[in-house]
């Protein structure tokens, strides 16, 4: 019986220590920005959540599209209702891995370029997506997590209609800028 | 004993494992936000009434709406179009909630104001609200010469006020249905027998047929004994055709008037007569006020 306990605690404690492994936020930002001829549109999100666990190097982002904040409220309202169709897809999600995580060092101040590969969920589609990040890790041991890269509209089955051709690019510039936290039980 | 209390131990461990594996997500728990209901109607009016929408903040909305002649003109006529009624507005956001706006109608030269404020909005999630609600206040001043300048005329018999509550709910991304009990104040009636005060309900609904089409009616129930016996409900149909920055309403009504006092208690139309309305409402947006 005595072992019994004994191993569970041991598990239990083993487990709280994978924990610590894990960084989080709930404020990630995101924007993106659409460079077509007649318009630029530009729109921003900073309520990204996202984990990452330095354990496996998996790491997961989840943004909530109703939440994205444009310069003209009927931009918001289009792109909610004709584009993202967000009542019905209400998140866009992230899960993947950081393929070279071995090189990081989460003790020591620095700037880590890293792969992230994985699958991208948008509009109800998903597809795999591989982008360059950085990982930065400042005097204080805070670390941040930097992207940009493009998305082309028609992969996730985003139309644009002929009429608005030239308001809106094909392809989307995004970039996002999480500053993390480290995980602990309750955070 | 011992066997069966470290196996239930070891599921609930795999299991917790398991999660936390799968959906790195999950760790966060799900926060709870409130998601306010958008867009349960294309812009403002449904057609004539007005829609539970408000212009939103720093957004200009220039209405141009016409009403041609009646349809049972004939090809005279050319079944109403050789006659148009007019009325040019400018609506504006002051906050997401509260819409003012002003306008000139043709039909017995009258200006018009009005002021809604959105007080509840329909909503999801942590606070969870059912309907939406708004308040309407409007006022029109007719500026047509008076019938007999030789009598007593006062600048107050050309003023008409509407209150309205307007309470509605977006049931799905493709219904919205709205009801609106209304008073519509006039100080100066024609005859003895008409009130002055006029108690009416206004029932309107959208179904959305694309993303960028809907169709969309409304109907307005004028209590009985009321108004004069040439006096009927206004029932109206059309459609919104959504393209970027304009929506334009094309519809078919038997209301010529533009405004509340007009359409509510001066309908004359009678469609099994023919007395129909082609119309429509053009509305532009204008960001003025950029958000920050």
């Amino acid at each position: 019986m005595k072992n019994v306990f004994l191993a569970v605690a041991l598990i239990a404690f083993a487990a709280t220590g994978l924990q610590a492994q894990k960084y989080f936020t709930r404020e990630g930002s995101i924007s993106f920005f659409s460079d077509a001829p007649l318009e630029k549109i530009e729109a921003h999100n900073g309520q990204a959540t996202s984990v990452i666990d330095f354990e496996s190097g998996k790491m997961e982002i989840a943004v909530l599209i109703k939440a994205f904040q444009f310069e003209k409220a009927l931009m918001e309202e289009h792109f909610n209702e004709n584009y993202m169709e967000s009542s019905k897809y209400p998140k866009a999600l992230f899960k993947g891995q950081i393929a070279d995580l071995k090189g990081v060092d989460l003790e020591k101040e620095g700037t880590y370029p890293v792969k992230v590969i994985g699958s991208m969920t948008i509009h109800g589609v998903t597809n795999e997506l591989e982008v360059p990040a950085e990982l930065t890790i400042d005097k204080e041991g805070v670390l941040t997590g930097n992207t940009n890269f493009e998305l082309v509209l028609a992969d996730y089955e985003i139309a644009i209609p002929s009429v608005v051709k030239d308001n809106i690019a094909k392809t989307v510039k995004v970039t996002a800028n999480f500053n993390f936290q480290e995980f602990k039980k309750g955070s | 004993m011992k066997n069966c209390i470290f196996t239930v131990l070891a599921l609930l461990f795999c299991t917790h494992w398991a999660a936390a594996q799968d959906d790195l997500l999950s760790l966060l728990g799900e926060e709870e936000r409130t998601e306010y209901v958008t867009a349960s109607f294309k812009t403002n009016r449904v057609i004539n009434l007005h829609s539970l929408e408000s212009t939103s903040k720093g957004v200009l909305d220039l209405k141009i709406s016409h009403r041609f002649g009646f349809l049972s003109g004939g090809a005279y006529e050319l079944f109403g179009l050789d006659n148009a009624m007019i009325r040019i507005g400018f609506d504006y956001g002051i906050t997401d909630q509260l819409t003012v706006g002003i306008g000139r109608s043709s039909f017995e030269k009258t200006f018009d104001g009005f002021a809604k404020y959105k007080f509840l909005r329909q909503s999801t999630g942590k606070r969870n609200v059912p309907i939406s609600l708004a308040l309407l206040g409007t006022t029109a001043i007719k500026s047509q010469r008076w019938q007999d300048p030789n009598r007593e005329n006062y600048f107050s018999s050309r003023l008409y006020y509407t209150v309205q509550l307007i309470a509605g709910r977006k049931f799905s991304e493709g219904l919205s249905l709205q009801v609106s009990p209304t008073l519509v104040h006039r100080n100066l009636v024609a005859t003895q027998a008409e009130a002055n005060d006029v108690y009416a309900l206004g029932f309107a609904g959208r179904v959305k047929l694309t993303k960028r089409l809907a169709i969309n009616a409304e109907y307005i129930y004028v209590l009985p004994d009321q108004l004069g016996p040439d006096y009927l409900n206004s029932f109206s149909i059309g459609f919104d055709i959504e393209t970027g920055g304009h929506v334009f309403q094309l519809h078919f009504t038997n209301s010529t008037s533009m405004i509340e006092k007009g359409y509510i208690a001066e309908t004359v139309g009678d469609w099994l007569d023919g007395d129909i309305h082609f119309g429509f409402n053009v509305s532009r947006v204008f960001t003025v006020a950029k958000k920050k």
